[in-house]
């Protein structure tokens, strides 16, 4: 019994189980769908995967980063180097843990100048990450394509994969099938080590240089190799993500990579709920699947395609504001929060009744105000300045 | 991370090594610009006493804490942690080298639990490394647990452990001082720097406090810099005034109360 109790205990198995039911679920609505929609679940993955990074880079440690569409950028386009044509012999594991190593190589740079910064000067930082990258494919030209970007040629399915998909569903795994599944399973080990490694010590002192640097450094934490630890970790991720997104869109090109998927990514982790893994999910599956569902229920309307294609933006920014004006701490925010708050009013209503000693208010702010939910206020992307107080 | 000293520290009724004061600034001086915040300024502070700090304000005493502390590098004068020098210190150095402070804005990790809050004060206890955190390998549990338990202890000693799962910033400001100190006496210093731990605190509070601090001097020594006279007169057993960055006294509260020099540095001044 006891053993029992420990196993449900242990971080890891808790997560193995969520992982495991993840990949039935994933596998079985792979199954179910057909080829376009195993597309689009596949583009989903990709961009939830950056926004799982990113969520624990902005919301566990504080830091904000524009730039990481262009790290994705480094993964697609290692990736697209790695796989120039059908004969190239790099096993696929090996290509994506390369495309993975470069990004994190990346990210390591930008995360050592961004230790540095804070506020709106990293966010200026980033921004001119996102911007520079997709510059570089075009000025050199041969080795990385220009406008036009590089071809990638996924590796057909392994017999394996094509025996087990017969064995289990009686139809043939199609590649885009075989890649939705690659790109799915991905996102089920990338979130499996992110939740590790929030859970564990390094996200307790990723959090707690996010909260009050000064403080961290003082409980023996170097706040800088921290932040550019989180950054690295963040810009794996976003490599990963890269190197599935080239095998899904099979071209690595510059127009895959505008500021606006940088500020997707953003999108998605605040609508999911900062620092949250299931509200990135989250985010990225409403990002993926809004603009469109949307665009339908124009055309049913009976809105041109022009005008109801309109609709999709209009829906997204009103989305976003609802969001940020009703549920600042994001879709997920809301719920954790709603527990919080209740826990805490439990819990201090118990110990006056207890104690019934009177205990003073913070001057600093009024108490309605220090119940709020932890996740939901804005402060994360401005890291308190480092003032001894 | 500098030089740690070693760990083992002579019992307290050994003689001879256990004179080696814990803590000893010698002759800093800090200028910010043209002003000098600190002027020459010395302190020893022996083992297993309260060392109090005080003087009006803006007669450097934080300033005092900060060089001890790492933030603040002197420009001459030296810090010496039991007979060593320790050259560029940094603040992260502190836990390595059996210090911890507290804040005086308390500087708690608002939005994660007081448990976290406290397991972070404990963080020189683990050794999980990234990878073995990436993927929960048994050692990291294990060790979490040992840390959890730890932490348990230290707010159930300061009698806050039914907070431990509560988001650290929901909770009034007396409590969140309470998880302050306990962040701070979870790592096990052997000396402790204390900034105003008495203010926003009740009279009642403040009692309690001094009987805490008090009881703590079989563990480990106490610097403290604190604006409650009585707390500073009843639970301190060395004094060092401060005034314009220069001591003007120092010794036992009794002494220090009748010094002229103090009472003219306080005269008009409201206490």
């Amino acid at each position: 019994m006891e053993r029992i109790s420990r196993l449900v205990g242990s971080t890891l198995a808790r997560h193995l189980l969520v992982a495991a039911l993840g990949m039935v679920v994933v596998v079985m609505a792979l199954t179910a769908v057909s080829d376009f929609r195993r597309f689009q679940l596949a583009e989903m993955a990709c961009l939830a995967i950056a926004a799982g990074g990113l969520t624990v880079l902005t919301g566990l440690n504080g830091q904000l980063s524009l730039g990481h569409g262009a790290l994705m950028a480094v993964g697609t386009y290692t990736t697209a180097l790695l796989l120039p044509d059908r004969d190239a012999s790099t096993p696929l594991v090996l290509v994506v843990l390369i495309s993975v190593c470069t990004a994190t190589l990346v990210g390591a740079l930008v995360g050592v100048a961004a230790a540095r910064l804070h506020g709106p000067y990293l966010a200026g930082a980033t921004l001119a990450l996102a911007v520079a990258v997709p510059g570089l494919a075009l000025h050199f030209r041969e080795t990385l394509g220009g406008e036009q970007g590089i071809p990638v040629v996924a590796p057909p399915p392994p017999g394996w994969a094509e025996d087990a998909t017969y064995f289990l569903t009686a139809s043939d795994l199609t590649p885009r099938g075989w890649i939705a599944f690659l790109a799915w399973s991905t996102l089920i080990l990338s979130f499996l080590l992110l939740a590790n490694l929030s859970h564990s010590r390094v996200g307790r002192r990723w959090r707690a240089v996010r909260d009050d640097p000064v403080a961290a450094e003082l409980a023996g934490i170097v706040v800088g190799r921290s932040r550019v630890s989180a950054f690295m970790v963040s810009a794996a991720a976003a490599g990963a993500a890269g190197s599935m997104l080239a095998l899904v869109v099979r071209l690595a090109a510059p127009g895959s990579f505008t500021l606006a998927l940088s500020l997707t990514l953003i999108a998605a982790v605040v609508l999911g709920g900062l620092g949250s893994l299931t509200g990135a999910l989250l985010g990225a599956a409403l990002l993926t699947f809004l603009p469109q569902f949307v665009t339908q229920i124009g055309r049913d309307a009976g809105l041109d395609d022009v005008r109801a294609a309109e609709l999709a933006p209009l829906v997204y920014g009103l989305v976003m504001v609802l969001v940020i004006l009703l549920a600042p701490g994001g879709l997920f925010g809301v719920i954790r929060g709603a527990l919080t708050r209740r826990r805490a009013r439990r819990a201090l209503a118990a110990r006056s009744v207890e104690a019934s000693t009177s205990t003073r208010p913070d001057p600093d702010s009024p108490p309605d105000e220090q119940l709020t939910d932890p996740s939901g206020d804005h402060r994360t992307a401005t890291t308190t300045e480092g003032a001894p107080r | 991370m500098s030089k740690q000293p070693t760990a083992s520290r002579p019992s307290p009724g050994s003689t001879g090594a256990s004179r080696v004061a814990e803590l000893e600034l010698d002759r800093v001086t800090v200028r910010f610009g043209g002003l000098v915040a600190l002027s020459d300024a010395a302190l020893t502070v022996r083992p297993h006493t309260v060392h109090g700090v005080i003087g009006p304000n803006g007669a450097g005493k934080t300033t005092l804490f900060n060089v001890a502390c790492g933030f603040v590098r002197p420009d001459e004068g030296q810090i010496l942690r039991r007979g060593e020098h320790l050259t560029r210190l940094r603040p992260s150095d502190l836990p390595g080298l059996g210090m911890a402070r507290t804040l005086q804005g308390l500087g708690l990790f608002d939005r994660v639990t007081v448990l976290d809050n406290v397991m972070i004060g404990a963080d020189r206890h683990a050794r999980t490394g990234f990878w073995a955190s990436a993927l929960a390998w048994p050692t990291s549990g294990r060790e979490e647990r040992a840390l959890r338990e730890r932490a348990l202890g230290a707010l159930a000693e300061l009698g806050i452990a039914d907070l431990a799962p509560l988001v650290a910033g929901s909770l009034p400001y007396p409590l969140r001082k309470k998880v302050a100190l306990a962040r701070a006496l979870v790592g096990e210093p052997e000396l402790l720097l204390l900034d105003e731990p008495a203010s926003g605190l009740a009279a009642d509070e403040i009692d309690d406090l001094g009987e805490l601090v008090r009881g703590l001097t079989d563990r480990m020594a106490v610097l403290l810099v604190e604006h409650h006279m009585d707390l500073v007169m009843r639970i301190c057993d060395d004094i060092t005034v401060l005034d314009f960055g220069r001591v003007i006294a120092h010794g036992p509260p009794e002494q220090v109360r009748n010094d002229p020099a103090v009472l003219e540095a306080y005269l008009g001044e409201d206490v």
